[in-house]
């Protein structure tokens, strides 16, 4: 799966959760889910237990700590893809 | 300082309407709410009828996005997060439609529900858990299932920034909430307090009271028949669900800010009969009763006679008979003098911890519309009622009542009654 469609894919799982909606439309790797997005951080547990579902791979804790971004996001999944 | 407390918004999502208008045309038209559940004749039930708000899943798109309605899958948040939205507009306020700015210090909520969250928790929780995935459950259920996750979610939703919280006092639920919001305003904890009670619909909860024996068994062809309060041919209640939620709201605020005022709540009390002098877990102790209803009256400065109407609480079980001789007895008057009393689970079954919400809405909505609905289904009257037939109408009044009681009572023998009187502004009178 190339990079871009997995970025676009991240956009689609986390679109229901996000209250900054009108932020979504130019979000790049550098935004920020909690700060930017306005995801409330509880629901980052079920935002990777979605990308676990979506991409077929197990996220650890240590690693679901590490998605701050959506370019972190992008990073883990592709990391847990190889 | 002697603050008074006026009813300045109301929301109402019940078995037999949502809405004010639709609530209160079904009460006027005697509409039922009762409806045949093919789950629960699947399930093996005794009573395979009940109460639930209708559209629901519809109410919800329309009223909130879809990252509000991830954490709404339990019926209790969603219940109670449309009523408290109803009532806050109905009160003229606007809903945020961000989390940005100041919380509202100035108004709290105090929302009962009877059982938090069970749907959840027996229906989605407790199975998934014993398979071993607990971890694979998400972040909602802990706000769904704790018991103040309904206060809590409308808290969020409105800002609130006074006391938040959830009581629960078994049928007492939605009436005895109403009492503590008063007493918040009345010791000027809160300028406004959002006040009511929820409860989901869940199979869970009714087949709890099915097995024990206490819902009606025997109409499940028939199910607006199903619930018959003061009728000789009671044989137990029909389980409801639902959302009744009452602005509360100190009336210098009211005035200030030109409110709508339908009512002032002129007296309150919340009392427990201790399970003693006939009383139980599950029966009143009719000196309890009778206790609680005074003290609201004394309170209210107000004597038996004064009262124009009452929503009982009538559930359509034996202590209904009890019930009324507990009020003719409070209130002092021969049962030719008694006034017209009904029961508004008639139509929409018991709704448990909102019963009291919701009845206490049907309550001011008659004070505010001039009007006694009548009950369903006791056109055979109990013959200890008798006395009181006069007393009991089968269509609804078109009257103008201007004190109307409202007591409920509850499991634990615990009981509440508020004392509603009709607001004239001064210009009125």
């Amino acid at each position: 799966m190339e990079h871009q469609e997995t970025f676009d894919k991240v956009i689609g799982i986390i679109k229901p959760f996000v209250k900054n909606t009108d932020k979504l439309a130019g979000a790049d790797e550098n935004t920020r889910l909690l700060e930017d997005l306005g995801v409330n951080s509880a629901r980052l547990v079920d935002i990777v237990l979605a990308f676990e579902d979506e991409f077929d791979i197990a996220i650890d804790d240590e690693a679901a700590d590490r998605v701050r971004t959506l370019g972190d996001a992008v990073t883990v999944i592709r990391e847990q893809q190889q | 300082m002697d603050r008074r407390v006026v009813v300045t918004g109301l929301g109402v999502l019940a078995p037999n309407g949502h809405g004010l208008d639709e609530f209160e045309r079904a009460l006027r038209e005697g509409v039922s709410g009762i409806r045949f559940y093919e789950k629960l004749r699947e399930l093996k039930f005794g009573c395979q009828v009940g109460g639930a708000p209708q559209g629901v899943e519809e109410i919800k798109e329309r009223y909130f996005s879809e990252e509000q309605r991830f954490s709404m899958k339990s019926t209790v948040i969603s219940f109670g997060a449309i009523a408290a939205v109803d009532c806050w507009r109905d009160a003229g306020f606007e809903v945020p439609t961000d989390a940005s700015g100041e919380a509202d210090f100035d108004t709290g909520a105090i929302i009962g529900t009877g059982v938090a969250g069970i749907d959840l928790m027996c229906g989605y929780a407790g199975p998934t858990i014993d398979a071993g995935r607990a971890r694979r459950m998400g972040s909602t259920i802990v706000e769904q299932v704790m018991c103040s996750g309904v206060s809590a979610r409308i808290g969020g939703l409105l800002g609130l920034g006074g006391q938040v919280s959830t009581n629960s006092s078994a049928c007492t639920t939605g009436t005895e909430a109403v009492v503590e919001a008063y007493w918040n305003i009345r010791a000027g904890r809160a300028k406004r307090m959002l006040a009511g009670g929820v409860e989901g619909e869940s199979h869970y909860t009714w087949g709890s009271f099915d097995a024990m024996r206490v819902l009606a068994a025997n109409r499940n062809d028939e199910p607006e028949q199903a619930s018959r309060p003061m009728s000789a041919s009671a044989s137990g209640f029909v389980p409801g669900s639902g959302a009744g939620i009452l602005m509360l709201e100190e009336l210098e605020s009211a005035l200030a800010r030109g409110a709508r005022i339908y009512a002032e709540i002129r007296g309150t009390n919340v009392n427990s009969g201790g399970q003693r002098q006939g009383g139980s877990m599950t029966a009143p102790n009719p000196f309890g009763v009778q206790r609680c209803i005074r003290a609201a009256l004394d309170s209210a400065g107000i004597r038996g006679e004064d009262v124009d109407a009452i929503n009982g609480h009538l559930t359509a079980t034996m202590a209904d008979p009890r019930e009324i001789a507990s009020w003719q007895a409070a209130l002092g008057v021969a049962p030719e003098n008694f006034p017209p009393i009904n029961s508004t689970k008639s139509m929409i079954g018991h709704t448990l911890g909102a019963a009291g919400g919701i009845e206490c809405v049907a309550s001011v909505l008659e004070l505010d519309r001039g009007f006694v609905h009548g009950s369903l289904n006791c056109e055979d009257l109990h013959p200890e009622l008798e006395p009181y037939a006069a007393s009991i109408p089968h269509e609804t009044r078109e009257m103008q009542p201007r004190v109307v009681a409202k007591a409920s009572f509850g499991f634990g023998d615990v009981n509440a009654c508020v004392i509603f009187g009709k607001w004239n502004s001064p210009d009125d009178n």
